[in-house]
């Protein structure tokens, strides 16, 4: 069944706004994804029914909220199949779940283990690891891309050695939109005894991950790029995995005992979730999860693969358009540079023209150098995008083209 | 002709203008009359950090007067480039220290304005005035 996109969009009130004088068209869903209405009065709920600290109190209020809160956090578990909800732990996003996996592996590296990290990262996905390297003297290696936008499967198979400990990709690239082999990538890992982190931030809003079948050992989500408010999100650990890392910042909510001698640490999940966490963003990443869900993920990809395959039949057309990232499995995301012209160019025009895109290197410099090209414009797409919306980008970027040449 | 003159002047010039696209029709034809970087001076100690295209500029001394040069990779930041050497160039470092930059509002470029935008139009006037500072330091 197709997808009401009428009523979708009505949900959203944000599309309704004007930008520079024309109705917004907005292509940076990969950036951040616009809020539902559903979202943003459950965050108004919390702020005018519940708000109380968590976890400690003995009044009503705390434990509403605290339920509310476990409750977001059960329904991630049932949304990504995670066995346990205690595998949950609730961070401020992506690269804060990044940076407590790496940080806590500092502990369990020795000079000369190697992590694998993929070509096709976000900076947040290496940086952490170089930090990592630099305090252990681990190695970083790195699996190389194809023209196409894809990982040499081949090379990676020949970097996991003995030496391995830890592998990073990220299950969809930000900047091109491919989709990993992960299940592959994990396989092979695990036969020579590596952890693998997968960074689901740019998978989340088009694929729902079952953590249990992939066999994941770690896996990252930010609510805000999938319909949830910004400043929250979650690493899945498994629990041998989150048992055998040591905390990442110290505080309440994470102890069990405190003496000036000695502090033993809370169970899971609070070993990791030191201090007052975002109670409202928690509990709004749930209610995101149950909009997206209603409306349905094999609904959703469906349609993101039309509104895909229109935008890029129609693109190509357009003299000189070059699109990075050719890999048959991708997300709604169009990685895109005209001619010579600087991506920062096309990106002004069409913001006079009220069309949203991101341009630069998207945070993945690498993937610039690998094409050498200084950045690209980035169209990503999302299930409140339509048709006419695509056309008026192609339009844009014409209309953008002609005045620069 | 003074900052405030050169101001004037652009300022008259965008007024003839009623949408955005002959605006930046406008600003784009004026980077093409922007006075090149030498390429020896193309390095990348002159870029101008903040900016998403990259924007290299150079600064020399002539008769206590200050003579900017520059380049961009993006066409519209050459054209923001070149409206302000348009401006500043050939003043004394004092003058462009005093100067205000309020005719780019006036221009309707208001939006490049904000300093989080890419563009970096901002790091672009302190580029200038901090060649101005280091000129108005030298000549006292």
């Amino acid at each position: 069944m197709g997808l009401n996109i009428e009523k979708i969009r009505a949900d959203f009130p944000i599309l309704n706004r004007k930008v520079n004088g024309q109705a917004l068209a907005y292509f940076d869903n990969a950036a951040t994804s616009q809020t539902p209405r559903q979202v943003i009065d459950s965050i108004v709920h919390y702020y005018e029914s519940i708000n109380a600290n968590i976890h400690r109190g003995v009044h009503a209020l705390s434990q509403e909220a605290t339920d509310a809160y476990e409750a977001a956090r059960e329904k991630v578990r049932k949304h990504f199949n995670a066995l346990q909800s205690h595998e949950i732990i609730f961070t401020s996003g992506t690269t804060h779940s990044i940076n407590l996996v790496a940080s806590g592996f500092a502990s369990l590296l020795q000079k000369g283990d190697e992590i694998i990290v993929s070509a096709l990262e976000h900076h947040s996905n290496i940086v952490p690891w170089q930090m990592l390297c630099e305090k252990t003297g681990a190695v970083l290696k790195v699996i190389p891309m194809t023209l196409s936008g894809e990982l040499d499967m081949e090379k990676y198979t020949q970097l996991l050695s003995s030496k391995t400990k830890v592998v990073f990709v990220n299950h969809v690239s930000n900047a091109l939109g491919t989709i990993n082999p992960i299940e592959s990538i994990i396989a092979q890992a695990h036969k020579i005894g590596a952890a693998v982190l997968i960074d689901g931030a740019q998978a989340a809003p088009h694929i729902k991950a079952d953590l249990q079948a992939l066999d994941v050992d770690f896996y990252t989500v930010s609510a805000h790029k999938i319909c949830g408010p910004t400043g929250v999100g979650i690493l899945y650990g498994k629990e041998e995995w989150l048992q055998k890392l040591p905390p990442y910042q110290g505080g309440g909510e994470m102890i069990a005992e405190v003496t000036f001698e000695k502090t033993t640490y809370a169970d899971l999940p609070h070993k990791f979730e030191a201090g007052t966490p975002n109670i409202c963003g928690g509990i709004a990443f749930g209610t995101a999860l149950d909009y997206m869900n209603q409306i349905g993920f094999d609904e959703i990809a469906a349609y993101e693969n039309e509104l895909l395959t229109y935008a890029t039949t129609k693109l190509i057309e357009i003299d000189g358009l070059k699109i990075y990232g050719e890999s048959a499995q991708k997300t709604a995301v169009i990685s895109f540079n005209v001619g010579n012209i600087h991506p920062y160019d096309i990106g002004t025009l069409l913001d006079k023209m009220g069309i949203a895109v991101r341009t630069g290197h998207h945070c993945a410099q690498p993937i610039m150098d690998f094409y050498q090209i200084p950045g690209t414009i980035r169209a990503s797409f999302s299930f409140y995008n339509t048709f006419e919306e695509i056309d008026r980008l192609v339009e844009g970027v014409k209309k953008a083209v002609m005045m620069l040449s | 002709m003074s900052i405030q003159e050169i101001q004037n002047e652009i300022v008259e010039e965008f007024s003839l203008f009623d949408d955005w696209m002959q605006r930046y029709e406008y600003m784009i034809e004026l980077g093409k009359s922007l006075p090149l970087i030498e390429d020896q001076y193309k390095i990348d100690e002159n870029i101008i950090k903040g900016c998403q295209s990259r924007v290299w500029v150079h600064a020399k001394l002539e008769n206590d007067k200050v003579v900017f040069t520059a380049d961009s990779d993006a066409i519209i930041t050459k054209g923001i480039i070149a409206i302000l050497i348009r401006v500043f160039s050939h003043q004394h470092p004092r003058d462009i220290l005093d100067a205000n930059t309020d005719f780019i509002d006036e221009i309707g470029l208001k939006e490049h304005l904000s300093p989080t935008r890419a563009n970096g139009l901002v790091s672009m006037i302190k580029q200038l005035k901090m060649y101005a500072i280091a000129y108005q330091t030298q000549l006292k």
